[in-house]
């Protein structure tokens, strides 16, 4: 389903990254990055709530403004009971939506705010996601520590907080229009390859939104998929012009393959993932390619698994979702 | 969508994983422990004049004591990404998941944190160790006697 935006605008984004990521070729674009795990605290959820209040506070530093003046904060991560969010955002704006969308949860929350602001019920909001590798290996997987064998086709949790300020007053890049996914479930299990289990999302939101918006891939400078990882990225590029005759090739990325550098970084195998790595890029590299206006118009699709350990021992499958949103410099 | 079609495309693009080498590793790495333990077997015998079963259990505690150790600090994980299962199989694996398990609840406090946790991953191989190994004994009672 595609919505138009008439008033909603990016003012500001502000980026935390953790160590892996300061190792990739986005470091100069972040805000502030961290050297080990811990930020100094005293667990991995409590390092990911402090990456979570860092974000914010960074943002309202660079937006001028004070907590009070924010109508709305929406936001989610992938923590039981999204707890890095909310514990990371008491105190912040004058009202709250903690969402879970998984790994599509960033563009999910621009869309939320971006929705109130169009109807006029508020005047700006903040959107947030965090992951953190440790906390959620700790979640989904083993025990950090715990040397688990994974095979090329896994994907490696960004470490990083993103934010980013929408408001109704007229800044250079618009929120031009966004497209809101539907749960796909295409008969997928396995937990180590979540660029299989998440293309499909990624394919029929693409299609959805060139249908009902009538465009094609060349309207965009730059068309980017949420944390899909090397492999799921071809599958999107070839199952596309196969089934569909749209062609990607051009300007098509993927958020989990330009975080890191895949040749160097080989812990991370095919690539970021994790609500944060979406965002990361999106509201560091893209975010200043757009107010540069080196890019006029970029679409980024959001992917993100629905699935949860449990479900998978008792050998259920793994959905996913996508969600899109048109950024454009007006 | 299409389940088959896109089934198929998708394979076209799964990465190939290298099972042989990793085997090899694991073969070689795992050999080297067994190596290791040998020689640590026979220097405890010789140099504490022990029987070669007191000195078998000391080797076992050496070795659990030196993979909760590299766990630790850190070092394990990556150990086991270079050398595969020939860490993992052995007592040091053991000794691996239950020091690991113990470290990430650690906050959690003594019960809701080490105590319910330590035993996560190494739980099932007490279970169906013990198991098996009544089996076994009974098989081996019936077939060769006491």
């Amino acid at each position: 389903m595609t919505f138009k935006y008439d008033n909603v605008y990016l003012k500001e984004t502000a980026t935390i990254a953790g160590p892996y990521e300061k190792k990739g070729p986005l470091k100069k674009y972040f805000d502030k990055t961290y050297k080990d795990l811990y930020f100094g605290e005293a667990s991995f959820e409590l390092a990911e709530i402090k990456l979570v209040k860092d974000a914010l506070i960074m943002l309202l530093k660079k937006a001028s403004l004070t907590k009070n003046d924010i109508d709305l904060v929406v936001g989610g991560d992938l923590l039981n009971q999204i707890t890095a969010t909310t514990y990371g955002s008491c105190n912040v704006g004058k009202s709250f939506i903690g969402i879970y969308g998984a790994c599509s949860s960033s563009v999910l929350a621009m869309i939320v705010a971006a929705n109130f602001i169009e109807t006029k019920r508020i005047d700006n909001a903040i959107t947030l996601v965090s992951s953190h590798n440790m906390s959620s290996e700790k979640q989904f997987r083993n025990p950090t520590e715990y040397g688990s064998l994974k095979p090329d086709s896994a994907t490696f949790t960004a470490t990083g907080a993103a934010s980013c300020l929408l408001t109704s007053n007229k800044t250079d890049i618009k929120i031009e229009c966004a497209t809101l996914g539907k749960i796909i479930d295409m008969e997928q299990n396995n937990p180590n390859d979540m660029g299989k289990v998440m293309a499909p999302a990624a394919i029929e939101t693409l299609k959805t939104h060139f249908t009902e918006t009538g465009r094609t891939p060349k309207d965009y400078d730059l068309i980017v998929t949420g944390d899909l990882g090397r492999y799921g990225k071809e599958i999107v590029k070839d199952y596309m012009l196969n089934e569909y005759k749209i062609n990607l090739e051009d300007n098509y990325n993927d958020c989990g393959v330009m975080l890191y550098d895949l040749a160097l970084q080989k812990e991370v195998k095919a690539g970021g993932s994790g609500p944060a790595c979406s965002a990361l890029v999106a509201f560091s590299y893209i975010y200043s390619l757009l107010k540069e206006k080196k890019l006029k118009k970029v679409l980024i699709v959001a992917t993100g698994a629905l699935f949860s350990p449990t479900l998978i021992y008792q050998k259920e499958n793994i959905y996913s979702i996508a969600h899109a949103i048109s950024l454009e410099v007006v | 969508m299409k389940n088959l079609k896109y089934e198929r495309i998708a394979n076209n693009h799964k990465p190939k994983e290298k099972k042989s080498k990793n085997a090899l590793m694991a073969f070689l790495s795992g050999g080297f422990l067994g190596l290791v333990a040998e020689f640590l077997i026979n220097f405890y015998s010789n140099c504490f004049s022990l029987s070669r079963n007191t000195a078998s259990t000391l080797m076992v505690v050496t070795f659990i004591f030196i993979a909760s150790l590299l766990t630790a600090l850190g070092v394990f994980d990556k150990l086991v990404n270079h050398f595969k299962c020939g860490l993992l199989i052995p007592i040091t694996g053991f000794a691996h998941s239950m020091t690991s398990s113990a470290m990430d609840y650690k906050k959690e406090g003594l019960i809701y944190g080490i105590g319910m946790n330590i035993f996560k991953l190494s739980g099932s191989v007490i279970l169906y160790g013990v198991v098996s190994a009544w089996f076994f004994g009974m098989i081996r009672y019936f077939i060769g006697g006491a």
